[in-house]
């Protein structure tokens, strides 16, 4: 007798997956039944059909990035002189941001020269952009450079050459740990510690002075265990925008080879902060120049304003030739299972205007033009401020450098400056000037004076 | 006060006396890392100065004349954006415009998993920067999971978990006997794996043997993913590539959202756009609601902000400038048609020449197979002749990009295959 089968007016999904399970595994009775009715279907039970819940149900949302969560806040807010200096983002007088006329021009060459594919980059990126960045920040006549001991891997940005750099380290190096400076950029410590980096600070800012803690770093320093690597910026400190002299650099230097530390350069604003690039790679250079080995991130985010094309190169300075050959191929295995290869068009617009003396030449002065805007605003809001009798001391407004200050506001004096003045800025009272204009400096000036003689 | 500067000039002391010449590298006992396997062999192909070398190791596509191509759609879009924006950094999900239109390519135009708002999407560094975004997302979430992958794979699967520290386990999935799917022994390991396995699926085209499962093999294999509770992980990385529509070559992923899997899902413009070194793609997985989606969004950007921050804008334009015009979308949709469509000629034009040399051997794997890559069943020995006698470069695995296969280099192609495959 022929099993009879219910007839079903609506087919599930469910049901025709069962039908073709029946018609694979069945007997022949029942496949010829099946081809013979097509309409016959097995209804499947509750029990098979998928309700499924999802295996990552149980997360919890993650906070707000707390840098580019200001300028989600910023643009949810409709005052009309709301004002944002969150992101270190260069914005010009007008308060727009800011694309080179040497890179539109660069742009156009690539994009107009047929003859350019778009295929894979090596595992450490572009040749050309490698070799141009190393003498960037390491100098042309670098003698690490001309001996063939360094290594520079095209990486996405400052973040990128961080990360490469210390998962390296941590799969290499004998030493897990790294001292951060105190403060330092938001995402260095996540970034060494999801590397698999043990991350401790060293005394750097110091809130009474509002200035450099150089006791405090040298103390700290010293006490670090042989080889521990230590996080250098390498100009323009993000986010106090405090540096230390050539001297203390000089003494720096000296502690740390005496102590046989490994300093890692983040180079992010090399010739932001001076409008030199020459002169903003001097740290660097003093400790390539001792023969030495060290690490460097460099970014051009900045100073070429190709923030979102996440153009940046990690260098390893090496004792000799063949070692900078082992670490090349060893940090290929940690970028390949990472995103493969790194995006060209960043690179080549770097490369374009780097290997072109008038092209190099045009991108110095548009550089320095950005640094020198950033230095005048710096001197308008410290005029504005002792215009208006703010209490207290601003005079490190003009002391520090590059595209941040810390102007030593606390918690809540910022906030209420964003309630009252709807000022956007880091809860740490970190400002970007590049986000000032002569036109906003007289706001900011009222905001930060109702904020000392109100709040405290 | 004075013993403050009585230390720091104590230190000063002591360190003049050291000399940072004689300190030996930190790196002296850093080994030489193997090359790619992949990537090493365009290396040795480039180094090869024999006027008859042929390349067809890696999957980068090449028209019949052996030479990289722009897409038209591409060179317009370009021209478009080149000089009208600016280039600050994109959020860290990335592209919003670009990351919905992909969503529509892989989900449905008109899917209502889209409209619900229920997938959590971000914009990713390629297939390579989506899979790893997925592997380190599984090993924070899911510290105790492993991942299932086919075998074989693409070879860099298999270093992202690992660098993820996700532990690994293969199913069957190549029989190398027929040159096709084993597919009992995969409906096994899927049956036989501990509920609620990770597995890892391509979603067309397979890398390196293109053989895929056929749309009733899907069905069955999603209905015993359901049985057993597994997540399913597609890598695709080659939509319109293989059968030269799109559409068609989402059926696998189709099918598994039918059947309410909640997937995840890697996708890629590397191929199907040319976009290779532009690095541009998108990880998304798929969540019960909303609600969830949003959760698992900003779970995925925190792992994204200390690998590289925010992803690169340029190629993410290109795409959604594409995607979401018309006319260039349909010049698109023309242009990756024109490419499958050559590579479907170049497997006929391959298997023929082979056979109109008299092998006694099946070669009906070549145009059985789909996409990019042909698994030509050739011994890594054999390889080895293919590429010291007749500088032919291809990975040892006997994997052919049929990408680097033109009307003017089969011939001699089918010939050194014949040759080797002669004495096997």
């Amino acid at each position: 007798m022929r099993p009879r089968f219910p007839l079903a007016t609506h087919v599930s999904p469910t049901d025709r997956r069962l039908s073709a399970l029946v018609r694979h595994l069945g007997d022949s009775s029942a496949s010829s039944m099946e081809s013979q009715n097509p309409n016959q279907t097995i209804s499947a039970s509750s029990t098979a059909a998928f309700n499924g819940d999802s295996v990552f149900g149980n997360i919890v949302r993650a906070p707000e990035d707390p840098i580019l969560g200001v300028t989600v806040a910023y643009n949810k807010d409709p005052s009309p002189t709301k004002l944002n200096l969150g992101v270190g983002a260069y914005r010009t007088e007008e308060g727009k941001p800011l694309v080179l006329n040497v890179v539109r021009r660069a742009e156009q060459l690539i994009v107009n020269d047929r003859s350019r594919v778009k295929e894979y980059l090596p595992i450490i990126g572009l040749t050309d952009f490698n070799k141009l960045s190393a003498k960037l920040i390491f100098g042309t006549d670098s003698p690490a450079i001309q001996e063939n001991r360094v290594t520079t891997v095209q990486c996405l940005s400052g973040t990128g050459s961080l990360r490469v750099g210390a998962e390296f380290l941590a799969r290499h190096y004998h030493q897990r740990l790294i001292y951060i400076p105190q403060p330092t950029w938001g995402n260095h410590p996540k970034i060494f510690t999801v590397a698999g980096l043990s991350v401790k600070t060293y005394r750097y800012y110091d809130p009474k002075t509002r200035g450099l803690n150089f006791q405090g770093l040298l103390e700290d320093l010293s006490s670090a265990p042989s080889g521990a690597i230590v996080l250098l910026h390498a100009c323009a400190h993000n986010p106090t925008g405090v540096d230390p002299t050539i001297e203390q650099w000089k003494q720096i230097r000296q502690l740390m080879r005496s102590k046989g530390l490994l300093p890692f350069f983040d180079s992010a604003y090399q010739g932001f902060a001076s409008g030199s690039l020459d002169a903003d790679a001097q740290p660097v250079r003093m400790f390539v120049a001792d023969g030495g080995e060290c690490l460097a991130a460099q970014s051009y985010a900045k100073n070429m304003g190709l923030y979102g094309e996440r153009v940046g190169a990690l260098s390893i300075v090496c004792k000799t030739e063949d070692v900078a050959s082992r670490v090349e191929s060893q940090l290929k295995l940690v970028i390949r299972p990472m995103y493969s290869s790194p995006p060209i068009h960043g690179a080549s617009i770097v490369a374009t205007i780097l290997k072109d003396k008038d092209m190099y030449n045009e991108w110095t002065v548009e550089l320095k033009a950005m640094a020198d805007r950033i230095i005048s605003m710096r001197q308008q809001l410290f005029d504005a401020l002792r215009a208006r009798g703010t209490p207290g001391d601003w005079s490190h407004i003009i002391k520090q450098i590059g595209m941040f200050t810390f102007t030593g506001l606390n918690t809540e004096q910022v906030a209420f400056m964003t309630k009252e003045y709807h000022i956007y800025m880091t809860s740490d009272g970190r400002i970007s000037m590049a986000g000032l204009s002569s036109r906003t400096v007289p706001l900011l000036a009222d905001a930060i004076h109702a904020a000392a003689t109100r709040v405290v | 006060m004075a013993s403050r500067t009585a230390i720091s000039r104590g230190i000063l002391r002591r360190s003049s006396t050291f000399g940072v010449r004689s300190v030996a590298s930190w790196w002296k006992n850093v080994d030489p890392a193997p090359k790619d396997p992949i990537l090493g062999v365009t290396e040795a192909f480039l180094a090869d100065p024999s006027p008859d070398k042929v390349n067809v190791g890696v999957g980068a596509y090449r028209d019949d004349n052996g030479k990289p191509v722009v897409l038209e759609c591409v060179r317009e879009a370009e021209s478009k954006i080149a000089g009208n924006l600016n280039m600050e950094y994109l959020p860290m999900g990335g592209s919003m415009k670009m990351v919905e239109e992909t969503l529509k390519l892989a989900y449905g135009e008109n899917s209502d998993l889209i409209k619900e708002k229920r997938i959590a999407a971000v914009q990713a560094l390629s297939g390579t920067g989506a899979c790893r975004l997925f592997a380190d997302f599984q090993k924070r979430f899911h510290p105790d999971s492993q991942i299932y992958i086919p075998v074989p794979t693409w070879a860099n699967h298999h270093n992202i978990w690992r660098d993820a520290q996700v532990p690994q386990r293969t199913f069957h999935y190549y029989h190398p006997e027929s040159k096709g799917l084993d597919f009992a022994s995969l409906m096994d390991d899927v049956k036989n794996a501990p509920s609620g396995s990770f597995f890892l699926l391509h979603a067309c085209a397979h890398n390196p043997t293109g053989v895929d499962p056929s749309e009733e093999q899907w069905r069955e294999i999603s209905y015993q993913f359901k049985v057993n509770g597994h997540f399913a992980f597609f890598d695709m990385a080659y939509q319109g590539f293989a059968s030269g529509d799109p559409e068609r070559d989402a059926k696998s992923i189709r099918i598994f959202l039918e059947d309410g899997h909640l997937i995840g899902c890697a996708q890629s413009y590397a191929k199907n756009m040319g976009l290779y070194g532009q690095r541009v793609g998108c990880l998304s997985v798929l969540c019960e609601d909303e609600t969830q989606a949003v959760v698992v969004k900003s779970q995925l950007q925190q792992i994204a902000r200390p690998m590289y921050s925010n992803p690169p804008v340029h190629g993410a334009l290109i795409v959604s400038t594409i995607l979401s015009d018309p006319d260039l979308k349909n010049l698109w949709l023309k242009e990756v048609k024109v490419m499958a469509d050559r590579i479907i000629g170049m497997r006929t034009a391959l298997r023929e020449n082979i056979e109109k040399l008299g092998s006694s051997l099946s070669w009906e794997h070549i145009t059985n197979q789909i996409g990019m890559f042909c698994y030509s069943g050739l011994t890594p020995e054999q390889v080895d002749r293919l590429t010291n006698e007749f500088h032919i470069y291809l990975t040892r695995n006997g994997r052919i990009s049929m990408a680097g296969v033109t009307t003017g280099n089969v011939g001699y192609l089918a010939n050194a295959i014949h040759e080797v495959s002669q004495s096997a």
